[in-house]
């Protein structure tokens, strides 16, 4: 691909962050550091040499790296599980890991008190400890490790793993040097979004860190709305950036250097039914770990949905949800909630995966390599391969005669790391940042239906480029070369090639954009909503009176929002591209 | 996995090229060819259902502010409006009204109320600072005495006399200095599971002093005051009770009363959900704790069913620990709408809208002359003497009465 093309097809998601997410950003930071139209940078100064913020600016990283490493402990083995066996309700659990993407954190706040709270059902009190909040997180990220190292992996040539056993290497040993190599951009991948996830988390700290534990986001969160210290706010939002930005450089780096080209495989060979006590028991101690970790947790919100008031059972909170007993304005009939979440979610999945596609396909430029991709993979344990396999870094891959490029891939790192910045930037300064930029016409957009779609597909853009920009690097280019021998024209190629090798990718990536707009609360809440109030808004609204039918109704209806994601992540599962592989 | 579905027989249509696995020669898959109709018919009816959910929900109006239409700047002859008026009032997201009372308005002046909900009280009032002069609605509902010298400095309210202030009690309009109307007020209050105490047979508490009571101990939940509104209400009243207010040293009274009750074994929760909801043992949470801050309306929801008489709603206010909260409606500069935003807040504190208040806000009229509803009537303990700090002195030291609490538990 030449280098005009790349940044052709990078322009539309460059401009999109530009407006949605650089200039609300930098106008709220400005705001903080230019009080009287003299810039004033000594809120930056304090902030950096701030005792308190250097604490909390401490744990938040530390905090994200332990709950980064025990996310990848937890997941990788239910991503080995998914890959390579088939196994009754495969598919529904596939899709149902990303519930907990979209509960509002309030909900899961009361769901995990009742797990590991001061009355919870393992009889032991974790809330306020720094192990609930990890806990938790390993609980909403699990499903990003396993969806996203599960499906690359289920790609992979299991024959390469076949030749090292033949060639007498025991099980560890083919791991580590034959498949680990091969996972590790899909690991960086997860990795790299978990890590964002957790360092900007908030409403989990909040709900289950108890008074003692904060992180920036919570600080920059408080600064703004209930102080509306700008200045201190755009001064932790800057240190906040600088992690972000260090963090992604870093990841990017990994990313390019360990893609090696194989020849993707349909999921449908590569998976085998489970046979044998080890397969069992690697089935059984993966149920486990999801029933402990997602059942019981979500179990406690189904079960409390449906008692009554008063004692016993029944669906009574489900069938108060459709009346609206004292005639009020703040009434929202499920039916509506339902259909404004999947409105926004749609537009916000459609908006996500085309302008994601495009800065994917531009990242990876059609990369590939020449030379014969087994012999590399075989061979990536032996240093000198992997020599050969990143020995194209720094030329444009997408020409055979290996012409240097005017820019080179350090450029696209950079574009890499900026569409990734807005997954670790905090709600609080896009919103607030949304309400000064885009306010005069013709893009004031405060209060346009557009906004919420558009806000949810800034966070869900990431996921898209890091399912996305793996799968496309790992297409072997003998694959489009004997396409393009054979004489199709590159859309061709295009399409017969590219598209449904990363289109389980793309689905994956579709499924987490939906459930990310489904249950975005942080900037919606923001944003105004004018009648339009989603599923968690109107749990929202629940939550914050008293009286128990309210409080029943939130849990009604948060069991409903489970399963609608559970439905719809099917569906979107089933949505491949032509000629794509399945599970 | 195995493959899903039976596929209907074969059918015309576009039929894909080879995948990249298969060579040029023939599909080795022949079911393949039709999957992407068969996506195709999945996604034509999930558009249709979203479609179909989306004409079911309310359409949304965006003919607000007709270019045609000037700014009215006073109320027209009779009080009824040119066809078309809207006016956009701008609440926190626990605001509510009966639709019934908004028709009524709408019946008598013709204009359309639009209602536009933002998040918390505290986050709506910045929003409304960070768009001074080109405000998002007509009439904001919401400012509070922690937010109502903020946003009077930054100027973001017209100034506006409602007609029918005289039935107000004056202790209402006092810090409102003509710019804003106070509509609402609430009490923030300890609140206790009266089950558990007649079930402990430990009497109930009367005030601060017991709080931090040895026989007290681990039963009570807070707020944290940085993060929730009732906490900071309830941090005020310690401050208004135990005085100390303008000591910035950490030897204030009141904030010896917190380490006592520290000591005591408070808890501090992040939001009011939570702790009402989770630690407290009076609701549909069953928490541990039977002391939680909340508010003098909760015992009055906690009455689940109101056609079945009982003496005592299940829990309880103690009233010498209320703070009181005035809740209060301004234009906002900017408006384009004068003459209708003066309508609404004439509106917004006649006895209509003022009588439904409490049922669906759970706060209390500020119109003398609005009957409550039986059960706020029945279950609402007297507060005699509510404990309250002047705004002014709110604005100036909060941000530092925070610090000095954070200093405790952090």
């Amino acid at each position: 691909m030449s280098a005009r093309w790349r940044w052709g097809l990078a322009a539309l998601p460059l401009a999109f962050l530009g407006v949605f997410f650089v200039w609300p950003v930098t106008a709220i930071v400005v705001r903080g550091l230019r009080p009287e139209g003299q810039w004033d940078l000594s809120p930056i100064a304090d902030v950096v040499t701030d005792p308190v913020i250097r604490r909390v600016a401490w744990f938040t990283l530390w905090q994200a790296v332990a709950s980064t490493v025990l996310t990848l402990l937890v997941g990788l083995p239910g991503a080995a599980l998914f890959a390579r066996y088939s196994f009754t309700g495969k598919r529904v659990i596939w899709a149902a890991l990303v519930v907990p993407f979209v509960l509002p954190t309030v909900v899961v706040g009361i769901a995990f008190l009742g797990v590991i709270g001061p009355t919870g059902v393992l009889g032991l009190d974790l809330s306020g400890t720094v192990w609930a909040i990890l806990i938790a997180h390993v609980f909403f990220n699990y499903a990003v490790v396993v969806r996203t190292v599960g499906g690359f992996w289920a790609s992979l040539d299991p024959d390469v793993v076949d030749a090292a056993r033949v060639l007498g290497a025991p099980p560890w040993r083919t791991f580590l040097e034959v498949t680990w190599p091969l996972l590790r951009p899909a690991v960086a991948a997860a990795a790299s979004i978990v890590f964002l996830f957790t360092f900007t988390s908030f409403g989990v700290v909040l709900v289950l860190g108890g008074t003692r534990h904060r992180t920036l986001e919570v600080e920059i969160y408080e600064q703004t709305t209930q102080f509306l210290a700008l200045d201190v706010a755009a001064g932790l939002a800057l240190v906040q950036l600088v992690f972000v930005v260090a963090t992604l450089a870093w990841f990017a780096r990994t990313q390019e250097r360990r893609a090696v080209a194989l020849r993707p495989r349909s999921a449908a060979e590569t998976a085998r039914p489970v046979r044998g006590w080890r397969a069992r028991a690697f089935l059984a101690a993966n149920l486990a770990v999801m029933a402990v970790l997602l059942v019981l947790p979500l179990g406690v919100l189904v079960v409390r949905s449906f008692r009554v008031p008063g004692g016993g059972w029944g669906t009574d909170f489900y069938r108060a949800l459709s009346t609206n007993p004292r005639g009020s304005t703040s009434f929202v009939a499920p039916v509506e909630a339902i259909a404004n979440s999947l409105l926004f979610a749609s537009g916000a999945t459609v908006v996500a995966v085309v302008l994601g596609a495009l800065a994917a396909w531009a990242i990876a430029g059609g990369a590939g390599r020449n030379g014969d991709p087994a012999a590399v993979e075989v061979g990536s344990a032996d240093p000198a391969a992997v020599e050969v396999a990143s020995a194209d870094r720094g030329r444009d891959r997408g020409t055979s005669r290996g012409r240097p490029l005017r820019r080179g891939p350090g450029a696209w790192r950079w574009v890499d790391t900026a569409l990734m910045i807005p997954l670790g930037t905090s709600a609080v300064t896009v919103g607030f940042g949304f309400l000064i930029a885009l306010d005069e016409p013709p893009l004031d957009l405060r209060d346009s239906l557009w906004l919420i779609p558009l806000a949810h597909a800034i966070v869900a853009l990431p996921f898209v480029i890091r399912l996305v920009v793996p799968a496309l690097r790992a297409i072997d280019p003998a694959l489009r070369e004997a396409a393009g021998t054979l004489g199709a024209s590159p859309w061709r190629v295009w399409r017969e090639v590219d598209l449904p090798v990363v289109g389980r990718a793309l689905a994956a990536a579709a499924g987490f954009a939906f459930a990310v707009s489904l249950g975005e609360f942080g900037a919606t809440v923001f944003l105004v909503q004018v009648d339009r109030p989603t599923l968690p808004v109107a749990i929202y609204r629940f939550l914050g009176r008293p009286g128990p039918l309210e409080f029943g109704q939130a849990m009604a209806l948060s069991t409903i929002l489970m399963a609608l994601t559970v439905v719809v992540v099917l569906v979107i599962d089933r949505l491949r591209p032509a000629g794509a592989s399945e599970f | 996995m195995p493959s899903p579905a039976p596929r209907p027989a074969s059918t015309a249509g576009p039929v894909p090229a080879p995948g990249p696995a298969a060579g040029p020669a023939a599909d080795p898959d022949p079911t393949r060819r039709r999957r992407p109709r068969r996506a195709a018919v999945v996604v034509a009816l999930l558009t249709t259902l979203v479609m179909v959910l989306a004409a079911c929900s309310s359409p949304a109006d965006d003919d607000a502010g007709d270019a045609e239409v000037g700014p009215a700047l006073s109320t027209p002859e009779g009080g009824v409006f040119p066809d078309g008026t809207t006016v956009r009032l701008l609440a926190h997201d626990s605001f509510a009204v009966s639709e019934e009372v908004l028709d009524q308005f709408t019946q008598s002046t013709n204009v359309e109320v639009e209602l536009v909900l933002g998040g918390d009280a505290v986050t709506l009032v910045n929003q409304a600072v960070l768009t001074a002069g080109n405000p998002q609605g007509d009439v904001l509902f919401g400012v509070d005495g922690n937010t109502l010298t903020r946003a009077v400095e930054a100027d973001i309210f017209e100034s506006y006399e409602p007609e029918g202030l005289a039935d107000i009690d004056p202790a209402f309009t006092a810090d409102a200095g003509g710019v804003v109307t106070p509509v609402d007020y609430g009490d923030v209050c300890v609140n206790y599971d009266r089950t558990w105490f007649e079930d402990e047979g430990l009497a109930l508490p009367t005030g601060f002093e017991d709080l931090v009571d040895p026989a007290y101990r681990d039963l009570l939940v807070v707020q944290d005051p940085s993060s929730s509104s009732p906490g900071l209400a309830f941090l005020l009243g310690t401050i208004a009770e135990m005085g100390g207010g303008d000591v910035t040293g950490d030897d204030a009274p009141w904030l010896d009363y917190w380490r006592q009750l520290q000591d005591n074994g408070v808890q501090v929760a992040d939001s009011w959900s939570t702790a009402y909801y989770t630690d407290f043992s009076g609701s549909e949470g069953q928490g541990p704790r039977p002391l939680v801050v909340s508010y003098a309306s909760s015992p009055p929801a906690e009455v689940t069913d109101p056609s079945i008489p009982v003496d005592e709603a299940p829990t309880g206010t103690v009233v010498d620990t209320c703070y009181r909260q005035v809740e209060y409606a301004g234009i906002l500069r900017g408006t384009t709408e004068r003459g209708a935003a003066e309508a609404l807040i004439d509106f917004m504190i006649s006895v209509p809208f003022q009588e439904d208040v409490p049922e669906q806000m759970y706060v209390y009229p500020v119109n003398d002359e609005a009957a409550l509803p039986e059960v706020f009537e029945t279950f609402t303990a007297e507060v005699s003497d509510p404990l309250t700090v002047p705004p002014a002195e709110v604005a100036a030291n909060t941000e530092r009465w925070v610090q000095q609490w954070a200093g405790i538990f952090r």
